[in-house]
């Protein structure tokens, strides 16, 4: 058979190039070009190889903040996704209480993220918050502004607010996805409600838990307004996670050389975590 | 042993899914609930297994009420149209599943496993997973985890449904003899007729939630006792006629075909039902009588023909062995089998079928 030789196929990719272009590769390139050079303003770069690398990479501050950005997504990870399975599990499977459930559920996931900054941050207030009088009043000595504890407690109680909804969602397809003749052949062995969960819902569910965990990890590892509205990576840099410690850098010390490295390591570290998790999911799928 | 349906009723809310419904069944025996979708046999199935309630009545096994008690101590195995098995175990760990609930030595587990295995030609893929699995091989795991367990009871829920024919077919041969011997009821629920018969032991034909006649499946098929039965036992499509008899000679109406009975029947109107194989492009019987009509549609398979015709107000389907083209709107002569035919009051009831 002959193939047809048609160059004007080329015309139809040139618009998804564009779009990449002006929205990833243009802008990113930028970062390069001022991650490997020094700049004073007009337009004048000196040449600086991978100093800025090297510096960022033995930074304690950029330690610091990795370490709490590691702390941070772990500790979201944990808590999220099984509270989202357990909210799932529970949540009715029909009449009234399905729309209602989920409207309530999908309400947090329509909030723009510097206004839940800012709703937990008066919330959270230790006068006049409702959360923080509350606490007080109970005798806890609460205050998020001063206590990095007690911002952790708040940053993480509002990630938890704002984001279990989306694992709750996901596992809830999943559930629902399930024949009701498993859990019928279930019960006829006599399995109890443990080996259900076990062995027939967990498995089903691993391919949405697998996105809900990939998208957690990535929303959690890169989160910035949230934190940033709320504590503003304070009391001194406690909650001061990698976005915000780069704005930091890059705005406010207008150190642009290191924070584009920074920017490109930081990058690095979230592709590459990314590409190992699609591996093994992808290694699952092929295995079964 | 015995199964005992007696005034089952099931309603849910104000809709009736089960009419009352008495029916038995007895040990050693195969019975298949013939119906279409909705005509009650997943809802019946799943009264038998415990795993619902009926509304009103008593389910009794073995001369005991066992209304009510639950399906884990009834000792029963349910296998689906849908391929049930626990999809993060092996195949072998998968048929021992309901094994090892009960806490029988591991060494007893690994004999009947592989026995039913060898049964079901499982042994080479026990060590897989049920998504490594073809579909037939999937419902073969799901039979073996029935088998398995020595029920008193099994159900089988439409299982060969989701495969393709020619699994369907294998399994289904297959069937009859894995149930042999077995010391259980086992009850079959199909919407195909074909399987029935195949399958043989006894049948109970079910329409919109009640069970219209059961007895042994030849009985069924041969003697429905009123039309609705006959119907549920006939696919493709029976054809149903009005016909007058005065004396020996019976007419369709609307039409000049004519042909002698010898049923001690009273002079009138009644209904006369043929099968759509007893009407053939070729004479069969010794009773043959022609009947010509306009060809609608003619489908041919590989080795039978279904042509569609029309005669007078009605739309008639004959099956014949081989291939017999017909072009659309060709007049064309067929034969019908008048030993075969099926007679029926204007109340529906078998009056006749010599």
């Amino acid at each position: 058979m002959n193939k047809t030789v048609n160059q004007k196929a080329w015309f139809f990719v040139i618009p998804v190039f564009v779009l990449v272009a002006f929205n990833a590769i243009i802008p990113l390139m930028t970062v390069v070009n001022y991650a490997f050079q020094e700049t004073f303003g007009n337009n004048q770069f000196m040449w600086e190889g991978t100093r800025w690398f090297k510096q960022i990479l033995v930074s304690e501050r950029f330690h610091a903040a990795l370490g709490r950005q590691v702390l941070f997504t772990l500790i979201i990870l944990v808590i999220q996704i099984p509270l989202g399975i357990f909210i799932a599990l529970n949540m009715p499977k029909e009449g009234i209480g399905v729309p209602i459930c989920l409207v309530l559920m999908s309400m947090p996931l329509l909030i723009p993220w510097n206004v839940v900054g800012a709703m937990w941050n008066i919330f959270a207030l230790p006068d006049i918050g409702f959360l923080g009088h509350s606490l007080n009043a109970i005798g806890f000595d609460y205050n998020f502004t001063q206590q990095s504890g007690d911002a952790w407690f708040t940053t993480i109680l509002m990630d938890v607010w704002h984001w279990t909804s989306l694992v709750v969602l996901l596992s809830y397809a999943g559930l629902r996805s399930i024949q009701p003749a498993y859990y019928q052949a279930a019960e006829i062995d006599g399995a109890t409600r443990w080996a259900v969960f076990r062995h027939i819902e967990l498995p089903k569910m691993k391919k949405v838990l697998t996105i809900a965990i990939l998208l957690r990890f990535m929303d959690s590892f890169m989160i910035y307004t949230e934190p940033f509205v709320l504590t503003g990576g304070g009391p001194g840099n406690a909650t001061a996670f990698l976005s915000i410690d780069l704005v930091k850098m890059a705005l406010g010390q207008f150190d642009l050389g290191p924070a584009a490295a920074m920017s490109l390591i930081y990058f690095f570290i979230v592709l590459t975590v990314c590409w190992v998790f699609y591996n093994l999911m992808m290694r699952n799928e092929s295995k079964s | 042993m015995s199964l005992e349906l007696k005034g089952i009723e099931k309603k849910i809310g104000e809709e009736t899914h089960i009419y009352t419904t008495d029916l038995k069944f007895e040990k050693n025996t195969i019975n298949v609930l013939l119906g279409s979708t909705l005509a009650g046999k997943t809802t019946l199935m799943q009264i038998m297994a415990g795993l619902d309630k009926p509304t009103k009545g008593e389910i009794w096994f073995n001369e005991q009420n066992v209304t009510g008690v639950k399906v884990q101590k009834r000792n029963v195995s349910m296998v689906y149209q849908q391929f049930i098995n626990y999809p993060n175990f092996t195949v072998k760990e998968n048929i021992a599943s309901p094994l090892k609930i009960t806490g029988i030595e591991s060494q007893e587990i690994d004999q009947r496993v592989s026995k039913v295995a060898d049964l079901l030609k499982l042994t080479p893929m026990l060590n897989k997973k049920p998504n490594e699995l073809s579909g037939g091989q999937q419902q073969r795991t799901a039979l073996a985890r029935a088998l398995v367990k020595d029920s008193d009871l099994i159900l089988l829920d439409e299982p060969l449904a989701n495969l393709d024919f020619k699994l369907r077919e294998e399994l289904r041969e297959e069937l009859p003899k894995l149930f042999k011997d077995r010391d259980c009821i086992v009850v079959y629920a199909t919407t195909e007729p074909s399987d029935a018969l195949l399958i043989g032991g006894y049948t109970a034909t079910l329409l919109e939630g009640k069970v219209i006649q059961h007895g042994k499946t030849l009985d069924v098929y041969n003697k429905p006792n009123n039309l609705d039965s006959a119907k549920v036992f006939s696919d493709p499509p029976m054809n149903i006629a009005n016909i007058n008899k005065k004396g020996e000679i019976c007419s369709l109406l609307g039409d000049n075909v004519t042909w002698k009975t010898n049923l001690n029947l009273r002079d009138g109107s009644y209904k006369v039902g043929i099968r759509p194989h007893n009407i053939t492009t070729y004479k069969e019987g010794k009773n043959s009588i022609e009947i010509s009509g306009k060809v609608l549609i003619s489908e041919l398979s590989g080795s039978e023909s279904m042509i569609h015709f029309t005669n007078g107000d009605l739309n008639w389907v004959s099956l014949s062995e081989g291939i017999h083209q017909k072009d659309v709107g060709e007049e064309t002569k067929l034969f019908m089998n008048s030993d075969e035919f099926l007679y029926f009051d204007n109340n529906d009831r078998l009056v006749g079928n010599v």
